[in-house]
């Protein structure tokens, strides 16, 4: 082992002052590494946005860790998880959000997968082919929180922060409309059908449509909606009119709306106004029949040819329509009524002014206590179809509307031919009854009388020919000489009137007298008028005699 | 042995660029070689604290290096971000057992081991410990060894984000794990630098 050197061979090191904050500043370095990862995890943090759950009928393209969830094509969160619902009915994704979707999570935001899809209308999410499936979302303005939803099924037509208002019509039947239907203002598009479906009840359709902002003040609390799905092909006395909105309301239906002149100044319609959806434009366009009366008629006959929506007519202005026909078994007594209910429109009969005055069903009170009856009446001989007539019968029995079952009854008369009938059968009855045999017998009988009358008859002109006529030549003679003897007498009678004449002559006194007696009678005839006169005043005088009046 | 001459209990220091041999200086402040001018240490100097430092900065930066993702690739069919670990765990599911494997070594398990390994070495001399001073020194010299490849992880994602750049069509692009997984590598690498062996066997040396 070599000896160590002598410490003295070897140079001493040189000294330099310590600076010793130099060894501190190591510690830099994990201050800066737990800043940084301090700050990554308050980012972390941060940025971690809440957690929801959608619920979906179906997980098709929806991947965990992949299937993103996007606002206007923004990406704010994607799909952790895809698992079932409690009953396994649904499917649930749980979507982890970022910060900036928080606000977003409110009761009425919806949420839909976006996949690509082809309809008549549009087609759409073409994009998500190659990228796959994506969430949509549509914020809501609900100030409730939420953090469960439950996705559509459907991508919504119209998103919530669309400017426009959304209505509510109600018709009849579905028509060709559709969800995506368009709705048109004087041929513009200016919205779209959202959602329809059918009434509580079952008894109609109830649509949701949107119309786009600035169009939506063109909808006002009197606008007329129809369904313009279609053609409109009209005959009538002007020609054929073809009417149709457009090409594609013609394959897809559609629903347009006006407003009538005299009301287009009034304040657009509120949010979700209810309208009536009409089938054309020309019912649409009516009048409103704002004021609706139903009333029950009872129809002594069959109501056979009477079908649902029949006019009730008054002197040919349809003024209601029939809405229900029905039987009506009165257990007690037997019968067997048959309840016709209509729907009256007192408006079409009177002004809306004049209604007003009118309390409920005064009019139709007024024109039943003035003779007015309903009555069945066969609108076309060809298809027996029958209509309801109202109208002035001033013969019928007097009747008054009577309230039956909780309903005004309108009194009814026999309709024409059903009175002809009547009269007919009761003619056959009576004729049926006469005793026609016997009369016949008895006929014949007398003829075979009358025959032997006649025979005798002849027989009698026979004698009184051979008979009386050379007495009868006789008698004409005796007649004859009779005249000649009357003639002269005669002639002595004017003899005999020449002197009355002279004695009756202008200066005879004999009529001179008889002047003066007439004139004495008339005088006397004058006083006897007065003294009627006075009598006739003063009764009393008869008894007491003629008071002469004092002069006052 | 216990008791063996070494250059720091006589008293003498090295020069690390010139290798000459000088006393170290009886009194305080910095040495310095008399002959080239360099700082002389009889050990690496504040080796311990060090070593401490960057050992603590590594743990910290570990945990984003493998929570955050590593990659964003977004293509026409979507985007997509992987952490270290769903990294590891696609392959293994997609049935490539042995690359899951070297990945999860290459990018887990080896920075991890190695700063255990670290931690283990700092606080037994930290606490003056005498257990199996060979063996420690060993485990110091893999971790220099194997330090250098659990770059591999930073490596693939930087060459794909250099090769996959078809803008529209598909991107890679580094996501904020790398840089921090970067720094756990080079932190753990000073780490075990800054460490000096030979402050195992100087508590040998005073042992009686």
């Amino acid at each position: 082992m070599p000896q160590p050197p002598d410490s003295a061979d070897i140079p001493e090191a040189r000294v330099t002052p310590q600076r010793r904050w130099s060894l501190q500043l190591v510690w830099l370095i994990p201050i800066v590494a737990a800043l940084i990862g301090g700050g990554l995890a308050l980012q972390a943090v941060l940025q971690r946005g809440p957690t929801i759950t959608i619920s979906f009928s179906t997980a098709e393209g929806l991947e965990p860790q992949k299937t993103r969830v996007k606002y206007r094509s923004v990406d704010i969160g994607r799909v952790t998880a895809v698992g079932f619902s409690r009953d396994r009915k649904r499917v649930v994704a749980t979507v982890e959000l970022s910060k900036e979707a928080e606000p977003f999570l409110v009761a009425d935001t919806r949420f839909w997968v976006v996949r690509p899809r082809v309809s008549a209308t549009q087609i759409s999410g073409l994009g998500t082919l190659l990228s796959g499936a994506y969430i949509g979302m549509d914020p809501g303005k609900s100030g409730e929180s939420r953090r469960a939803f439950v996705g559509l099924d459907v991508p919504p037509i119209v998103t919530i922060d669309r400017p426009g208002h959304h209505f509510t019509l109600h018709a009849e039947d579905l028509g060709s409309l559709d969800v995506g239907s368009p709705v048109y203002f004087r041929r513009v598009h200016v919205g779209t059908v959202v959602a329809y479906e059918l009434d509580q009840d079952g008894k109609g359709v109830q649509f949701r449509v949107f119309v786009n902002a600035p169009y939506d003040r063109f909808v006002k609390p009197d606008t007329r909606f129809w369904q313009a799905s279609g053609l409109d092909l009209t005959l009538d006395a002007s020609g054929i009119k073809l009417n149709t909105e457009s090409v594609a309301s013609l394959l897809l239906g559609g629903i347009a709306f006006q407003t009538p002149a005299e009301s287009a100044q009034a304040p657009p319609a509120k949010e979700n106004a209810s309208f009536a959806l009409y089938p054309d434009r020309s019912i649409a366009m009516r009048l409103p029949d704002t004021a609706e009366e139903t009333y029950t008629m009872v129809f002594d006959e069959s109501v056979r040819g009477l079908s649902i929506g029949a006019p009730v007519d008054f002197r040919g202005v349809v003024i209601g329509e029939v809405a229900a026909i029905g039987v009506d078994f009165d257990a007690k007594s037997g019968d067997v009524r048959i309840p016709v209910q209509v729907r009256l429109y007192p408006d079409r009969l009177l002004g809306k002014a004049k209604r007003e005055a009118l309390s409920h069903g005064a009019l139709i009170n007024k024109l039943v206590a003035r003779g007015v009856r309903a009555q069945l009446r066969s609108g076309s001989l060809l298809t027996g179809q029958l209509y309801v007539a109202l109208d002035y019968f001033p013969d019928a029995p007097k009747a008054a509307v009577r309230m039956r079952g909780g309903r005004a009854e309108i009194p009814t008369v026999a309709s024409s031919l059903k009175e002809l009938q009547t009269t007919l059968l009761r003619l056959a009855r009576k004729l049926d009854k006469l005793p026609l045999q016997g009369t016949v017998a008895d006929a014949r009988k007398s003829l075979q009388a009358l025959q032997a009358t006649l025979a005798a008859t002849e027989r009698a002109v026979n004698h009184v020919d051979s008979d009386l006529t050379p007495q009868a030549v006789r008698t004409l003679a005796d007649l004859s000489q009779t005249l000649a003897s009357a003639q002269k007498t005669l002639a002595g009678a004017q003899r005999s009137l020449a002197g009355v004449n002279g004695m009756l002559a202008e200066n005879a006194p004999m009529r001179r007298q008889l002047l003066d007696a007439l004139r004495q009678f008339a005088r006397a005839a004058e006083s006897l008028r007065s003294l009627a006169d006075y009598l006739e005043r003063n009764p009393g005088a008869i008894l007491r005699g003629r008071i002469e009046r004092q002069p006052q | 042995m216990s008791a063996a001459p070494t250059a720091a209990r006589l008293g003498l220091l090295a020069c690390e660029v010139c290798r000459l041999l000088s006393r170290a200086p009886h009194s305080r402040g910095t040495a310095h070689c008399p002959r080239c001018g360099a700082a002389l240490h009889a050990r690496k100097p504040a080796s311990l604290v060090r070593t401490w430092a960057f050992l603590i900065a590594a743990m910290i930066l570990y945990v984003p290096a493998n929570t955050l993702p590593i990659m964003d690739t977004s293509s026409l069919f979507g985007t997509q971000s992987n952490t270290i670990f769903s990294g590891v765990a696609y392959l293994w599911t997609s049935g490539s057992f042995v690359l899951a494997l070297v990945v999860f070594i290459a990018s887990v398990m080896v920075p991890l081991a190695k700063m255990i390994a670290l931690t283990v070495l700092a606080l037994s001399v930290q606490l003056r410990a005498t257990w199996h001073p060979r063996t420690r020194t060993r485990l110091y010299r893999v971790i220099e060894f194997i330090g250098r490849w659990s770059m591999l992880d930073i490596y693939v994602v930087t060459i794909l984000a250099a090769l996959v750049h078809v803008s529209t069509l598909a991107s890679i692009q580094a996501g904020p794990a790398a840089a921090a997984f970067g720094a756990v590598v080079v932190l753990t690498m000073f780490a075990s630098a800054s460490f000096d062996p030979r402050l195992i066997w100087d508590v040998m040396g005073e042992q009686p």
